[in-house]
Order: structure tokens, then sequence, then C-alpha cells
């Protein structure tokens, strides 16, 4: 019955609710007319409703194209998209051997082996089908579009995978959960051309396909998630997360002895050929049997060997004595040969060890004490709780709800999503940006928490009306129609209870359903590059100040001209500016970046030296005094100074603050008043009045007057200030002629 | 002559009398080598009556080849209503306008700075003929003026210089003069400008103008201080300019002004029935050498441009130049892109310009689309006349498309169905 199932399966978010009920509606008079088979009637519905969810799922990401226009948002996106415009117009193998010497000046880059490349590719792919199919579109639209059509792409196999760990009403839910969750949106509106776009449908993918090849046991489903994993590992370096928590949950389904034929083929086909196939990738080469934090699967997949070895042994040999003992020798001799392969391997430097990036992950304070370069990025930041409950909402309280439901009905399924639950959600405790990674679990395990209690609440509601109306079934559709027509109950507590139990769940939703939606369109939409403000009567004021400079830098510099910038924005100078720069967002040679900090954080004179010695022709800064704009180069300033003074130790922070204070009024201390990042913010600042009623000079950014009003430029001029103050540029003038 | 702009205006009033024998049906205007390559235009017309009641009658204006021309005189010819005989007159007008030949010196200019340029020409008419008498003068925009050189008589009254009137030169005089004056007129180039016109008979034109401008004055020097253009706006930057004003057809919608890296928001529209005008700002104020390139696109309604002339064979009627006020067009490349399935394009315009047809892929184009396209150099407001691309076209092409794609979304349907059907288990 087409109408009964319907509370069972899952409620989409009520912003689709009408059209739901529209839908259900449609149904019932289609049920009459063509008198559809039960199974049909609900393959309709759960088609209706899950298109809905991919259409949902894309449009509710438009609302930056909406706002503002249809551009390429924030920093790193902007490499992508140069990029993806390289390889459209150049071909594969010419990207592949690209060799950029626009950035990292004067070292360059070798582009094609530095990244990963399936975000540019799948990009490219969808233009060229597009462009086959005659729809003349640009680049642009499609990197715009891509992240939005992959979130679409993620609600289905969101469907499928919770089909495959619960039920299809799980799925159903999950995928109109994940379909809205701001933990997401927050990397896939459109604009937001991101690895991470296409990186959480492969990661979702792969998941779901080795969930599908454990429990099915066939080789061809986990040959499919070996084609998943290489996609992941192609598109994004989170594929580490997928060859860690495979292993430990294969070796958790060893210790609590669900080890089974269907694990031993599911994994060892997805290893073997998934590391195989990820060795194709340049940037990734040799690092699934070099690299430390690979080993882990490499241990699992011969501790499975030796696994299905014992297990042949015992199958041969009858005396239960004779097998232990074999056992004990057998798993002394694998893990003292493990033990010594991993340490000759290490000892030798042929397997190397942990990078930084993955202890900060396991340690949060690693990063702080360790590679300042990470810790200066605001996303790699320890989460806050509020944020948590920003992304997650309710799903925060059904997640736990979700994994009582999971130990109640235990399986290898519901084992992996607890272990991805569990784990993920540690992550996203450590680093903000990987509340990402902890979405798809969160929504899945949420998912069955709300199907479960659904179904169990509308069964009961259901059994009991149906035997007061028996004949009209259809009538009982919903537990509010059906509520009408019943007087006399048994257990009218328990009924009512349930129905008030569903219309909290349902007012639960609403909630979320609306504030996602909030979410979206106030805090994740914005593209970061345009700044937009209210102004004083309400009208929305645009600063458009960095394309402005950008596109400056495009038309009016020398082709060959050399940026110095701090390396927040070195991808966009490349992509919108299309000049050479120093350092950029590829944080790859700490010395580089810690020498412009150093430039930075110097005297004019002796920066000077050190912009010459790296050719510098332009020297960008971006200044927020003027309007407010607090995430400028002042306020990342102190990141500049402990960089540069982690390699050159001229550079000490104490210099820069009185007291442990940072400030830039009259009370600052003498090397910041002078060097040469407060010279270039505040030259001629002093002359200009920002606020009504404030002395001129006047940092609306940090609510100061500022300390050295009168600064004097000899080594450098200015080339240009955008109309908001927020961008300005200088040229570095060429040496005076001596004699 | 007007010097106003930079855009220079050359209005000849000719009086003409033949002295020979027999009837001449042609008047010769010479122009110097270095003149010949910046004109953009020569117009001439007859006029008759007096003063108020003139009336004026466009004349036919041909380029000509003399055989007794001083070094590298080019020629143009001006054919006469009626030809002339033995001692008639006749009065001329005659504009042409060049581009290109106000040399600002000092050629680099500090923000402070005001532009000044140097201005070369003849005193005296450069004419084929004997010239009886003569009087030149010279407007310029402001009383500031460096120099001028005397030829005499010479004298200069607030803005206006005035030459002459010199008496009985003989042919192919020449004395050559140079003002150096202030100008602070933007000095707007374009130097490559692309328009396409795209026809939808399911009701719009579609305009796209790729431009690609620049500041041709004396040069910026030195630093830009946003401090003094913010602050003293009349005395810094004085030659710079930052509006531009586009006069775009009415009727005009879905305008957009973008540029290679986004939406620029900074633009105005303004609409009546007559005119739209669409004011507008690139992203930073244009000094001397800066550049910009921009996107300016909108849509009109088709029926204001298409008609069917009476053999049955359709027209484009369209405005040729460019839409933006007081610049000059280096190159100009128009593309009409005809719907697809359109046959035998033919472009009348009234002047010349080289033409050639190319293809082009749009949305859901099998067979692509017929582009036809104009090329024209150096062109100047004057050159904002209607034009027409006749083509033939049958309407069934328009049901081309949305046939294509029910087709394919009712082929996907049947698939759907099919495989719903369909039991493709190999097992039983």
């Amino acid at each position: 019955m087409a109408a009964s199932s319907k509370p069972g399966s899952p409620r989409p978010p009520p912003s689709s609710s009408s059209s739901m009920a529209q839908d259900l509606f449609n149904n019932f008079s289609f049920s009459k007319t063509l008198k559809l088979k039960t199974k049909q009637q609900e393959l309709l519905i759960r088609v209706t409703v899950l298109t809905l969810i991919y259409i949902l799922a894309f449009i509710t990401r438009l609302f930056s194209v909406l706002r503002y226009e249809s551009m390429i948002h924030e920093f790193d996106p902007y490499f992508n998209y140069r990029t993806t415009l390289y390889l459209t117009k150049n071909g594969f193998a010419e990207f592949w051997n690209w060799f950029d010497s626009e950035s990292w000046y004067p070292l360059g880059r070798i582009i094609g082996g530095t990244l990963y490349p399936g975000l540019m590719l799948t990009a490219a792919a969808l233009y060229w089908v597009l462009r086959f199919l005659r729809f003349a579109v640009h680049i642009r639209e499609v990197c715009v579009l891509t992240a939005p059509f992959f979130a679409s792409n993620t609600t289905l196999v969101a469907y499928f995978f919770g089909k495959e760990i619960w039920d299809s009403g799980a799925g159903i839910v999950a995928a109109a959960l994940i379909a809205i969750c701001p933990g997401y949106i927050s990397r896939s509106v459109a604009g937001s051309y991101d690895n991470e776009g296409v990186a959480i449908f492969a990661l979702l993918l792969t998941f779901y396909l080795f969930v599908k090849a454990v429990n099915t046991g066939s080789l061809a489903w986990a040959l499919a998630s070996a084609f998943g994993y290489f996609y992941m590992v192609s598109a994004w370096g989170g594929y580490v997360f997928i060859i860690n928590l495979v292993p430990l949950y294969v070796l958790v389904l060893l210790v609590t002895g669900r080890y089974s034929l269907r694990l031993y083929v599911a994994y060892n086909c997805m290893y073997v050929v998934g590391m195989l196939l990820a060795m194709q990738i340049r940037f990734v080469g040799f690092q699934h049997v070099q690299s430390g934090e690979h080993m882990a699967a490499m241990g699992v997949f011969f501790l499975l060997q030796v696994f299905f070895f014992l297990d042949w042994v015992r199958h041969l040999l009858s005396d239960a004595k004779l097998f232990e003992a074999f056992l004990r020798i057998t798993v002394t001799g694998a893990v003292s040969v493990g033990a010594i392969a991993l340490g000759v391997g290490t000892a030798s430097g042929y397997i190397s060890p942990w990078t930084g990036r993955f202890y900060s992950l396991l340690d949060p304070t690693y990063a702080k004490d360790h590679i300042p370069i990470i810790a200066s990025v605001s996303e790699h930041q320890p989460t806050a709780w509020s944020s948590f409950m920003f992304d997650f909402h309710i799903l925060l309280i059904l997640f736990p709800a979700g994994l009582y439901f999971c130990f109640k009905r235990l399986s290898d399924a519901t084992i992996f999503i607890v272990m991805y639950g569990l784990t993920s959600m540690y992550f996203a405790g450590v680093m903000v940006r990987l509340i990402l990674v902890a979405t798809p679990a969160v929504c899945l395990i949420s998912a069955i928490a709300v199907s479960a209690t659904v179904k169990n609440l509308t069964r009961l509601v259901r059994s009991q009306s149906q035997a007061v109306q028996s004949g009209s079934s259809k009538g009982a559709s919903t537990a509010k129609s059906s509520s009408k027509g019943v007087i006399d109950n048994s257990q009218p507590f328990q009924r009512n209870g349930a129905i008030l139990l569903l219309l909290g769940a349902f007012y639960l939703l609403t909630r979320y359903a609306i504030h996602c939606t909030w979410v979206t369109s106030e805090a994740y939409s914005s593209p970061s590059i345009v700044l937009a403000a209210r102004g004083a009567h309400g009208n929305r004021v645009i600063f458009d100040d960095y394309r402005e400079a950008y596109f400056w830098l495009r038309q009016n510099t020398p082709p060959d001209a050399k940026v110095m910038s701090w390396w927040d924005y070195g991808y966009q100078i490349t992509a919108m500016g299309n000049r050479t720069v120093i350092v950029d967002n590829n944080t790859w040679n700490n010395t580089h970046i810690a020498t412009v900090g150093r430039a930075m954080s110097s005297y004019e004179d002796e920066a000077y030296e050190i912009m010459r010695s790296l050719d510098v022709d332009y020297v960008l800064v971006v200044f927020g005094g003027v309007t407010g704009y607090s995430s400028d180069d002042i306020n990342k300033f102190l990141w500049m100074v402990r960089i540069g003074g982690g390699v050159f130790p001229v550079i000490k922070e104490p210099d820069y603050l009185v007291n442990g204070e940072y400030r830039v009024d009259k009370g600052a201390a003498p090397k910041m008043l002078n060097c040469l990042m407060y010279k270039l913010s505040y030259y001629r600042f002093g002359e200009l009045t920002t606020e009504y009623g404030k002395p001129p000079g006047f940092d609306r950014a940090r609510g100061v007057e500022i300390g050295n009003k009168d600064i004097k430029l000899e080594y450098l001029e200015e080339a240009f200030t955008t109309q908001n103050w927020i961008v300005r540029i200088y040229k570095v003038k060429p040496p005076k002629n001596r004699w | 002559i007007d010097l106003t702009s930079h855009i220079i205006k050359v209005y000849l009033t000719l009086k003409v009398e033949n002295l020979g024998t027999s009837p001449a049906s042609e008047v010769h205007l010479a122009f110097s080598p270095a003149e010949a390559e910046h004109l953009a235009i020569v117009k001439a017309a007859a006029t008759s009556g007096k003063r108020k009641k003139k009336t004026y009658i466009p004349l036919d204006v041909k380029s000509a080849e003399l055989p007794d021309g001083p070094n590298g005189t080019k020629f143009f010819t001006v054919t006469l209503l009626t030809p002339l005989n033995k001692g008639e007159t006749a009065t001329l007008e005659v504009l042409y306008i060049l581009t290109h030949s106000l040399e600002p010196f000092p050629v680099e200019i500090t923000q402070s700075e005001s532009q000044l340029v140097y201005f070369r020409d003849s005193a005296i008419l450069l004419s084929p003929y004997h010239v009886k008498e003569q009087t030149t003068f010279i407007k310029t925009p402001s009383t500031r003026v460096e120099s001028f050189t005397v030829v005499d008589p010479a004298k200069r009254a607030g803005t206006e210089l005035k030459y002459g009137p010199y008496e009985d030169q003989p042919p192919y005089s020449y004395s050559p003069v140079l003002v150096h004056f202030e100008n602070n007129n933007p000095f707007a180039v374009v130097e490559e400008l692309e328009r396409e016109i795209e026809i939808s008979h399911w009701g719009n034109v579609q305009v796209t103008e790729r431009y690609r401008l620049v500041h041709a004055g004396a040069r910026h020097k030195g630093a830009f201080s946003r401090v003094e253009y913010q602050t003293r706006p009349d005395a810094t930057g004085v030659s710079s300019f930052k509006h531009l004003l586009a006069k775009l057809p009415p009727r005009v919608h879905s305008v957009y002004y973008r540029d290679e890296i986004g939406n620029v928001s900074t633009s105005n529209l303004r609409t009546d029935y007559r005119k739209s005008e669409l004011e507008f700002q690139p992203r930073y104020p244009l000094f001397g050498g800066w550049k910009s390139t921009f996107v300016i696109g909108y849509g009109l309604p088709l029926q204001d441009f298409l008609f069917e002339s009476p053999d049955g064979r359709r027209y484009l009627n369209f405005t040729f130049g460019c839409p933006l006020t007081q610049t000059v067009v280096d190159k100009l490349i128009l593309k009409v892109v005809l719907p697809e399935g359109s046959k035998d394009p033919t472009a009348v315009i009234p002047f010349q310009v080289d033409q050639h047809l190319e293809i082009k892929y749009s949305y859901l184009d099998v067979i692509g689309r017929t582009v036809v396209v104009l090329e024209k150099s150096n062109v100047v407001p004057e050159h904002n006349v209607p034009f027409q691309v006749y083509y033939t076209f049958n309407p069934i092409f328009m049901l081309a498309e949305p046939l294509m794609l029910s087709i394919a979304i009712f082929l996907f349907f049947v698939a759907s169905v099919s495989y719903l059907h369909a039991d493709l288990s190999i097992r039983k």
C-alpha cells in the first residue's frame, strides 16, 4: 500500500513537503485510475521523492549564484579553475606535464605532479560532454555547478547506502538529510569549485560499494569499490581516511569474530586493485607502499592472509591442540616478521614517517607547536562546539539515537557506519574543515534514527486505526487523518503518545530544514571575493575591490611582472590577475613563504634587499582599515612574523608586541610601526578621515587611531589602491643609479 | 577645425567655381599622407539657400587617384549634383573626421598634471586647385593654449584660433602649423570591438559586445594615489575618466556588463521609449595608457529589427558602429549570427567594409549557424548608421531544436520503461 508505506518512509524536509504532498495526492488519483500494483506504487513514490531530493540538493546550493553571480569562490577554487581552463585549452597531455612558471617564482611548480586531478578532469569531462551534445556552455559555468551536481549525486549514493545498511526508508531519509545538511553545503555551494565537492561523493561511493561488497562477497562490487577508491584518490588527499578506516573496520570485524570469506574477497580485491590504480596518480605515486600513513592497510592485508591461512589449516587439522600450537607459532612469526619489516623499512628510510598533517590530525595540539603554517589556517583550527550545532543542528541529537539503533541491530554494515561515524566525529572535532567528512556518516546514522522511530510509531498508530476502520486502509495514510476516526481504543495513551511523538519528529525536521536553508543563504553562500554589506539606508553595498585590483594587475602591468603578497592571495592573483606570484596557497615550500614573511616584517631597506633578490616588481597587501574588513594582512601579520621567524631567527615575535599585546596605535612596538607591512598598509592613511567624529587615520577594522601617520616610502611607490582601499598595490622602484 | 575632443572634426565650406572651359562634375579633395592615414570618414553635402533655410543634399564621395599629386597625397572625389559649367559656382560642405591626430606632449604625465597635446596641420588648405581666399578657425577645448605657430595673419581669441585670411594660394601649398594646447577630454579608444548580433526567430536579438578599451592620451607616470584622487577630484587625474556612456536601442532588456573575471557591478541603465542609456564604470578609473576589457550584452525584441522584404527574404536592420559615445574604434568586427538553416546572406552597408562568412555552433546546433562578419577599422560615432543583412529562412527550422529535445526526453522515458520491464539478470 503506497499510502501506508509513506509515514514509515521518510519525510523529506518540509521545504519539499508540499510538493511531496502533491505527489502523494497525484499518486492517489493515479492509483485509482491506473490501478497500479502496490510495488509499483511504492517504486513510483520512491523515484519521485528521490528525484525531488536530487533537484532540491542542487537548487539549494544556488543561493550564491542568486545572491551574487556565477563565479568561483574563495581561494583554492581559483587554482582549480585555472588548471581546468588550462586542461580544456591544451588537452590532457599538456596538463599532465605542465610546469607552471607563474607561481612560486623563481622555483616554479610542476602542476601535473603536485595536484589531485580528479576535480579538473571531472569538470573538463562534463564540459566536453556538454559541448558534444551542443550545449554551448562556458567552462566557468561547468566549474561553478560541478559541486552542486555532485552534491545531488551524493544524495543518491546516500540513499543506496542507507538502503544497504538499514532499509530503503532510512535511505530516503538519509538522502533528504544530506541534501540540505549545512556541514556539506559549506563546501559544495555553486562556485565552491574545490576538491571536496567531488571527493565527498567519491568517499561515500567507495564506502557504499565496499559495504555492498562485504555484504554480498561479490568480486564485482569489490572491484567497483576499488574504482571508487581510485576516483577518490584522484580527487582529494582525504583518501587517506579511507585507506585507514577500511583496514580498521576489517580489523574490528576480525576481532569481533565476524570474519567471513565475503570480507576476505572484498578487502583483498579492493585493496590490491585500489592500490595499483592509485599509484597511477603522480602526486600519490608509491606512497601506498612507502608511506607510514598507508602501512595500516598493508598490515591488515597481510593479517588477512594469515587469518585465511590459519582458517584453512584449522580446516585441515582436526586436532585442536595441534592447531593451537601452530596458531601460536604462526602468529608470533607473522607479527615479528611484520614488525621487523616495518622497523627496517622505517630505519632505512624506505617507509617515510608520518607527515605533520597526519600527526596534527591525531593530536590537535601538534600543529600549534610544530607547524605554524598549518596552524595559521582558520579552517585547521579545532572545532568550536557552536559550529557543530551550526552545521548539524538536530542531527547532533539524532546521531547518538542512531548509534543506539545500530547497536541494537548489529551487522557488518552497521558496524561500518558506526565506525565511520565515530572516527570522523573525532576528526571533525580536531579540525573544522573535517566536519565535512563526518557529515555523510552523521546524516546516515541520524536517518536510521528518524526512520526507525517514525516507522515504529506509525506501525503503532496504524495497527490501532486499522482495527477500527478495517475497510478503508487508505484513509489511515497519515497520522492526522486517522486520528479523527478513532473513538474507542484499547491503548489510548500509547496511540496518542505516538501521534504526539510523530508530530514532534515532524516539528524537529521542519526546524532542521528551516535552519539549513537559513544557514545556506546567510552563511555559506558568500564568495568571499565580493564582499557585501548593508548601507546606512539598508541598501546593499558591494565591495568588489579584490577583482578591481586583480583586473588592474591583469591589464596594466607588464605580463612578466612578479607580484609579492602573502600566500593567501597567490591563487587569486595567478588566476584573476594572470601574473606571476612568489608564494601561493599550495604551501609546499615553507622557506619561501618564510622569506616573504620576513620581507613583510622587516624594515623597508632590508625588505628591499629581499625583494630585489626575488625579482619582485609589485607588492600587494590587503587592508581593511577603511571599510572595517577584519581579515586583512595586518590581522594576519603575526602569522607572517611567526612563520618568518620559524626559518629566520632574525625575526622575533616579541619585537612586534608590547607586553604580549598586539597593537597598531601609538603604543605599538617601534619595529611594528616601521616594518614593511605596516608602512604599506597605512601609507597616506593618516590623511584620510574614515569615520565622522574620529581623527584622521582612524582604523575601522581595529578601532584605533594609527600610531605612525607620517609614512614615507623610499624604495616603493603606490601603484594602485582600490576604491575602498581593501587592496593596495605598490611598485618596487628599480635601484637608483649609483653615480 | 574642432579640437574639443580627441575626435577631430574638420568642417570645410568650399565655394567652388569652374574656371575651365568644359563642365566639371567632380571636385577633388586632397589630404596629406598623415591625415589620410587617420581619416575616418569624409562626408560632403551641397548646400543651397541662405543661412536658416539652408538645405543639405548629401553627395557621393569616393577615393580617387590623381596623377599629378605631390608625394603621397591622397585624393577624394566629390561628385556634384549637376556639373558646373564655366563660370558657375557651387557651395559644398565637407566634413571629415580625423582620429589619433592629437599627440600628447609631454608624453608622460603624473596624476596632478593635466594633459597637453600637439595638433599638426596646415594653415593653408591642401588643395589641387587654386585657392582664392581661405580662413582657418581652430577651436580648442579650453583657453589654455601653450603655443601655436604664427603664420601671419593669425590671432587667438578665447578658445578660438584664427588663421587667415590667406589669399591667392597656388595649388598644393602647405604651411605647417603646430598647436600645443590642453585637452583633458577622455581619450577613450577601443582598440578592438567585436559585436555579435545573434538572431533568434523565437523573438530575440542578442547582442554581445566585447571591448578592449584603452586611454590613448598621455601616459600615466609615477604613483597613483587614491587619497589624492578621492579627496581632490578636480585637481588630480583630470585627464582620466571613469564613466562611459553607451547608447543602446530602446526596449533593451537583460543588459549585463562583465569582464573575464566576473560581473562588474557599477553600471546604471536608463530606459525610455526612444533610447536606452547605459552608464557604466570600468573597474578602476582609466589613466593614460591604462587598459580595460569588458563585455556588454543585451537582448532586444526581434520585431524592432527584423523585417520581411517584399521579395520574401528577411532582413535585419541594425546600427553599425560603436554604441559608446565619443570613442574611436580602431578595429570593429561585426558578426551577424543568422539562425540555423538560413541561406544566401547579403549585407548592405553604406560604406566600404571587409566581409566574409563563418560558421558558429551554438546551443543544439547540428549544421551550425551562418555568420556574416563585417570588419572595418577606424570607426567613429559618425559611422552609426543603419545597415541591413538579407537572408532567406524557412520557419520550419525553428522547430528543429525543440523537436530534438522532446525526442531525447521521450527516448529517455522509453529506456526507463523498458529497463523496468526487462529482466536483465543472467540467473533465473
